[in-house]
């Protein structure tokens, strides 16, 4: 080591790794993985939104998997808990959707209307 | 990307029932099921809850698993790793048998909340073999700015004002002991980090080596630029082979990453250490027989003065800190010296790990701010006295310590406070005893203890700590005197004030203080030859009691001396003559009609 920006390269590569183990979870992102969400997709889901989570250094965020909901036939389903605010449940979740929602709900604020149980099942 | 880490404690409490090969099926079930790529098993150093292990945290929800058996691996992989369902009935419940399975995060539970760890900071939070993990957590950066913003004496002035005092024992203030170091002015110095522990009991220094062993390095790095050391030894007992083996590891990664060797950050400074093996002897752990032992000589203490911080070893000045009093350090350079001085007390400044043990519910290690009462750590944080016991009293300090009785409970810890109410520090052992122990004999095993780990090099303790054991013996044998207790009383104060290093100076302790706190059970073993506990067997007598007996013959079954006899259905008698007071007749008796007296 002949360097304090060496050391500090090591640190913000590793950073991120063991931030899942201190991760405040002020915002959780919940998806449902019980075998009917699995079998819908959820995995995917999952993996996108870590990889997000992760890309885009939201130290905020946690995102955890919870069994079945009820909905079986809306799976992938997913849940946003923000505090002080109601909970928004994402049905039908893609890979292709997370960068939506990542962008506009969790970094904006604005939850993606269009995919919300209420949009989809109106 | 790994969305999910699995942390196993990998101490030696949870390896000894089999975390290892927990994390080692865990890892194979979650590549078969597929998971490989989206969930890491981290093996980790010590989570402090050693009676529920083994333990393992799943995060990022923060799940605490307790009592993991190898057979609940499929389960837990496919339940909550795949599936996302916490399996509740392996979750870590606060109170046993609670239907709740709603538990608080980890943080919030009894143990944890009143804890404030910094030397346990990393234990269970990081990989102890991969340096990386102890980078990520700020790991290095304090030697870091040591070395490259601060000068050798602003380092020493950090210290000092940061008032952290020795976790080995005697609490000699560490800043001070690098001074004195310092200003000798000679090219060899040396560091050496004491990982000789030695209490029973006490396991402390053991979990920091196995859970963070890079921040003791780097703290001896630390100290070596302060006071001009270039050579650092680690003196760790061989019968700790996680501790070593980990240790190790960390030293070959910080050399290959140049953390150790020459010219760290380019700084000119240059620093390397390297593991010495003891072989388990307790004097070992006093600092001069120490350095006796790492010379290649035959573990025994020398006089002081001189002091290892002006003639040490091989005659060069030395300072030698223990493995917690290390572990403290790079969160002071972090923190600043005023955060560690904001916590403690007056004389004693900072947190201090206890290693809890004997009758208490959640045995473990707790690091606390010191100032916090004996109450608090033993029933807010320990759980209490299992079985609705009575509370008796406290043994801090092990060997070297005292007893200490209930009516101290709310007495603030620190080191000042300890030794006035007879007992000491000492490394942080802190064994809980209940109405069913005698303190005599906890008097009696504690010198047996010192009686065989006694160098033998002066008389007051070779020989002073024997006379001491045998007049214990005499005493739980019955036959006793009152003025044994006054002839012990004296041996005392001659030994603390005649023996050569801290280990015959301390010896008495035990027996002064419960001579003190507790001299009515040693009159009730001299007096009235009889053991309040129950504990000393040739003070009991079993005894069956005629009207409760239904001549069932189990007692006489059971007893290995076939000292009971009676015919069935009659009630049956003990032959005293033969009884070797096992307690077995008790333990199977379904009427209650065996007594002890």
């Amino acid at each position: 080591m002949k360097s304090l920006e060496e050391l500090a390269a090591i640190r913000e590569r590793m950073k991120n790794k063991v931030a899942l183990r201190e991760a405040s979870g002020e915002i959780r992102i919940v998806v449902g993985m019980a075998t009917c969400g699995i079998a819908a997709g959820a995995r995917p889901v999952l993996n996108a939104l870590v990889e997000a989570v992760s890309k885009e250094k939201l130290d905020n965020v946690t995102v955890t998997q919870t069994g079945c909901i009820g909905m079986c036939r809306l799976e992938p389903i997913v849940e946003v808990f923000v505090p002080d605010q109601e909970r928004v449940t994402y049905v039908k979740m893609t890979p292709e959707k997370v960068p939506e929602v990542i962008e506009q709900h969790i970094k904006g604020g604005k939850p993606v209307v269009k995919y919300t149980i209420g949009a989809v099942e109106a | 990307m790994i969305r999910t880490q699995v942390m196993i404690c990998g101490g030696t409490g949870c390896s000894s029932s089999n975390s290892m090969l927990i994390a080692d099926r865990m890892e194979e079930e979650i590549v078969r099921q597929g998971l490989g790529d989206e969930v890491k098993v981290v093996r980790t150093g010590c989570f402090g809850l050693c009676a529920l292990g083994p333990v393992m945290i799943v995060y990022p929800d923060g799940t605490f698993y307790s009592r993991v058996k190898v057979e609940d691996v499929p389960e837990l992989v496919e339940e909550h790793l795949l599936k996302g369902r916490v399996v509740d009935r392996l979750v870590y419940k606060e109170n046993e048998g609670d239907e709740n399975v709603e538990v608080p995060s980890l943080q919030e539970t009894g143990f944890y909340k009143t804890q404030q760890r910094v030397a346990l900071h990393n234990c269970g939070l990081i990989d102890p073999e991969n340096i990386e993990e102890y980078i990520a957590v700020d790991g290095y950066a304090a030697l870091g700015k040591v070395l490259t913003e601060m000068t050798p004496e602003q380092v020493i002035q950090v210290m000092k004002d940061s008032g952290l005092r020795g976790r080995g024992g005697a609490g000699f203030p560490t800043g001070l002991k690098w001074e004195f170091a310092a200003k000798n002015k000679v090219p060899q110095k040396y560091v050496v980090c004491n990982a000789d522990e030695g209490d029973p009991g006490a396991f402390m220094d053991r979990s920091v080596l196995e859970g963070d062993p890079h921040a003791v390095l780097e703290a001896m790095a630390i100290a070596g630029y302060a006071i001009g050391a270039n050579k650092g030894y680690i003196y760790v007992r061989a019968e700790y082979p996680i501790a070593v083996k980990r240790l190790n590891i960390a030293i070959g990664q910080a050399r290959e990453y140049g953390l150790l060797g020459e010219n760290i950050f380019d700084s000119g400074f240059s620093f390397d250490i390297e593991t010495r093996l003891g072989a388990g002897a307790f004097v070992c752990g006093e600092e001069t027989a120490l350095i006796t032992s790492i010379e290649g000589n035959r573990g025994e203490p020398k006089a002081k003065p001189p002091f290892p911080a002006n003639k040490g070893l091989f005659g060069q000045p030395t300072i030698i800190n223990n493995v917690e009093t290390l572990a403290n350090i790079p969160q002071i350079f972090l923190k600043g010296p005023e955060w560690f001085a904001s916590m403690g007390t007056e004389d004693s400044k900072g947190t201090k790990v206890f290693a809890l043990g004997g009758k208490i519910v959640n045995t473990g290690l707790v690091e606390i701010p010191l100032g916090t009462t004996l109450r608090e750590i033993i029933f807010d944080i320990g759980g209490g006295i299992p079985n609705g016991r009575e509370f008796k009293a406290a043994q801090t300090g092990g060997p070297s310590g005292g007893c200490i009785p209930a009516k101290f409970l709310d007495t603030p810890i620190d080191y000042g406070n300890l030794t006035r109410i007879g007992s000491m520090m000492g490394s942080g052992g802190l064994i809980v005893m209940d109405d069913t122990t005698c303190m005599v004999d906890v008097a009696r095993f504690f010198l047996d203890f010192t009686v065989d780990e006694s160098c033998g090099k002066c008389t007051p303790c070779r020989i002073g700590t024997r006379r001491l054991l045998e007049m214990l013996d005499k005493i739980t044998a019955g036959n006793g005197t009152l003025e044994d207790l006054d002839k012990m009383e004296e041996l005392c104060n001659y030994i603390k004030a005649n023996a050569m290093c801290a280990l015959g100076q301390t010896a008495p302790n035990p027996v002064l203080s419960t001579l003190k706190h507790f001299r009515e059970e040693y009159e009730a073993h001299v007096v009235e030859k009889r053991c309040p506990a129950g504990v000393c067997k040739k003070l009991l007598r079993y005894e069956i009691i005629p009207e409760k007996c239904k001549g069932c013959t189990k007692c006489a079954r059971n007893c290995p001396v076939g000292a009971i006899s009676g015919k069935v259905k009659e009630p049956h008698v003990i032959d005293q003559s033969k009884c070797i007071k096992c307690g077995a007749c008790m333990d199977g008796c379904k009427f209650g009609a065996i007594i002890k007296k």
